[in-house]
């Protein structure tokens, strides 16, 4: 039976259901037990299942992401919650150097079945230090997963998919995706984390995007409608392993794209999937691959200034109609 | 007094025994590294090749006190781990040549030994990122309940001047994990000498002030390791958390190949090598009348004969095909969890 909820409890739901389904599996990061997580994700988590396994962790993010490699390698089931990407830049070399090499670089002798979690993104006025948008760079990364949830179902389903997973999974929530609403099974299932999704059918146009850029491409697809553009709109929900054929697929119907990512436009992301398109269905393309990424600034904490700074709505329709 | 007489053989048999053990030990690694020299200058190996000679006992004498099921987290210089762990000359000699009979298929070379079978958890190649690791295994072991398993992590005083030592050592003492830190305390960060780098030159000191317990030990003398070690080994298995043993030795080769080793004196080193761990072993124990020319020649013919087919076998041993080189990026459907 469905039930209504949203985004962070949907992902406490999915923790809940997963740590006591499974022993080894445990939650580690900062403030995520007697505080409830900085985003309120674990709340509650504590008192039902306790210190060992809902374990606070002193500010060093570079130790405790390693100590659930670490644990990994040791046979506990760790999810790691960095609590925000951009203090994930202190634990990088675990990231890069460790989780992502040690299975190729022993020959194939370990497996590191390690899931981290942070919040991601802008857009709530927390200025340059606090609203990055990095995902695309952990997806540059051979040997990890990279998974961006935009609907209360994969927030929820991707935990437990990764959790399944033999290598490691980064799962990217965005800030402002928190309160975002929608229904849950009283049982959680899994969700498919090989394939992108279509989630709105059009002929003229496909926009591109993923996490909380998906929510404006959407919108402009309600706008564009009422002017007779019909877009097709995906959602990219995973960005490695890329789902390509999904995107030529869509590319091969409607002849044009447009990408909407919210990190910056200079070696983003949103790069990577023009030239994918580019260079597998050129000769279907009616026009040129355009994108809509932040201004290439740090983020300002004044609102118009952020406002403008980020992919919106208004510039996703402009840029259609550029190309029709 | 000998520190000998205060320590228990690890392996079967009688004291005697057990000390020309920790001599062919050392041997082992030391004609090991003359060996990896030799072919690395023939162009046989190639990358970085970070010698331990000079540093044997510690390796040699730490072993000593890990059982089976503990586990071993090393550095970008982990041959002597490794070859005391008992992973084959063999395989190290392979993995160094790239092949894809190498203890990691050729994919870790010099820096990168690895060998789960025997709970070596590899050589960790960006200083102090071993660490963490090594927080995580014992963190492992002590939420399923394992006691009296211990993992042992290996690092330089280099690492010391990392950000993780601080965060690792706090870490495994705030959770009482069961680990042993290993500080091998060589002098120098690469060519940056240890007073140059740290305010406080005193790195027991440090690690006290982490809420880790710990102490130094002579790196020179195996038997004052495994003694160090054993004391060490033993307190953290009984399961009151982390414990620090500083070894101070001295590499009396360059940091690496690639090292014109400007940064110290040559009288430095060689009033270092006037404390090499195999002669002064060697010496003591021919003093002592428990080692005679004869053994020392069958010892050394031993090791001369083990390396001489580790090179063989690298260089007989194939390349992994090239049709495999992604195969283990990620790990097969199969090995879903």
């Amino acid at each position: 039976m469905k039930k209504k909820t949203t985004y962070r409890e949907a992902i406490r739901a999915a923790l809940r259901q997963a740590m006591r389904d499974d022993p080894r599996v445990f939650l580690m990061g900062e403030d995520v037990g007697r505080y409830g997580g900085a985003f309120a994700v674990s709340l509650g988590l504590l008192q039902e299942l306790g210190p060992e396994r809902i374990r606070d962790a002193p500010l060093s993010e570079s130790t405790f992401v390693g100590a659930g490699i670490g644990a990994a390698l040791g046979g506990m089931r760790p999810i790691v919650e960095v609590m925000t990407i951009n203090f994930s830049l202190l634990a990088l070399d675990q990231i890069v150097n460790n989780a992502a090499t040690l299975r190729h670089m022993s020959g194939g002798q370990l497996s590191v079945p390690l899931v981290v979690r942070m919040a991601t993104g802008g857009a709530r006025q927390m200025a340059a230090q606090h609203s990055h948008s990095l995902e695309g760079w952990y997806a540059h990364i051979p040997g990890i997963k990279v998974l961006t949830p935009a609907t209360v179902t994969d927030a929820a389903g991707m935990i437990l998919a990764a959790l399944k997973e033999p290598d490691p999974v980064f799962i990217f929530e965005h800030a402002t995706l928190y309160p975002l609403e929608g229904e849950i099974e009283e049982r959680i299932a899994p969700v498919d984390i090989a394939k992108a999704a279509v989630c709105r059918e059009g002929r003229d146009i496909t926009l591109i995007s993923y996490s909380a850029s998906l929510l404006k491409a959407l919108q402009a697809a309600d706008r564009l409608a009422k002017d007779g553009i019909e877009a097709e709109v995906i959602d990219l929900r995973v960005l490695r392993p890329l789902d390509t054929a999904t995107i030529l697929a869509s590319v091969t119907k409607t002849h044009r794209a447009v990408i909407v990512d919210e990190a910056w436009r200079t070696g983003s992301f949103a790069g990577e999937i023009s030239a994918q398109i580019t260079e597998h269905a050129f000769d279907e393309l009616d026009a040129p691959v355009s994108r809509v990424c932040s201004a290439e600034v740090p983020m300002p904490y004044a609102v118009h200034l952020e406002t403008a700074a980020l992919p919106q709505a208004d510039t996703i329709v402009t840029t259609v109609h550029g190309l029709l | 007094m000998s520190s000998a007489s205060k320590i228990e053989p690890t392996v079967q048999g009688t004291a005697r025994e057990h000390q020309l053990f920790l001599l062919r030990e050392m041997l082992r690694i030391r004609r090991f590294e003359e060996k990896a020299a030799e072919v690395y200058s023939l162009g046989k190996i190639h990358g970085f090749l970070h010698l331990y000679i000079g540093e044997e006992a510690v390796a040699v004498g730490a072993m000593q006190a890990l059982n089976a099921n503990d586990r071993i987290v090393a550095t970008y210089r982990e041959h002597g781990q490794a070859l005391a762990r008992g992973t084959p000359a063999n395989s190290l000699m392979a993995e160094m040549y790239g092949k894809v009979t190498g203890c990691s298929h050729g994919h870790g070379g010099s820096m990168h030994f690895f060998d789960i079978s025997r709970r070596f958890y590899g050589g960790y190649a960006i200083v102090g990122g071993g660490l963490p690791i090594a927080v995580g295994l014992a963190l492992a072991d002590k939420m399923q309940h394992h006691e009296g398993i211990i993992t042992a992590c290996f690092f330089g005083d280099g690492a010391v001047a990392e950000g993780e030592f601080y965060e690792s050592l706090n870490l495994a003492a705030l959770w009482k994990l069961p680990l042993l830190f290993l500080c091998e305390n060589n002098l120098y960060a690469m060519g940056t000498a240890l007073a140059r780098a740290q305010a406080q030159t005193n790195i027991a000191l440090k690690a006290q002030a982490m809420g880790v317990p710990g102490e130094s030990a002579d790196g020179m003398d195996v038997l004052a390791v495994e003694e160090a070690s054993h004391r060490a080994a033993q307190a953290v298995r009984a399961g009151n958390g982390p414990l620090f043993l500083e070894l101070r030795t001295y590499r009396f080769r360059a940091h690496s190949m690639a090292d014109p080793d400007l940064y110290r004196s040559k009288e430095e080193i060689a009033e270092w090598r006037t404390r090499d761990p195999i002669t002064t072993f060697t010496a003591r124990l021919r003093e002592r009348g428990l080692l005679s020319d004869h053994d020392l020649a069958n010892l050394e013919n031993a090791v001369a004969a083990e390396l001489a087919e580790a090179v063989q076998f690298a260089e007989t041993s194939p390349w992994e095909p090239i049709e495999d080189l992604t195969k283990d990026v990620c790990t097969p459907e199969v090995g879903k969890l």
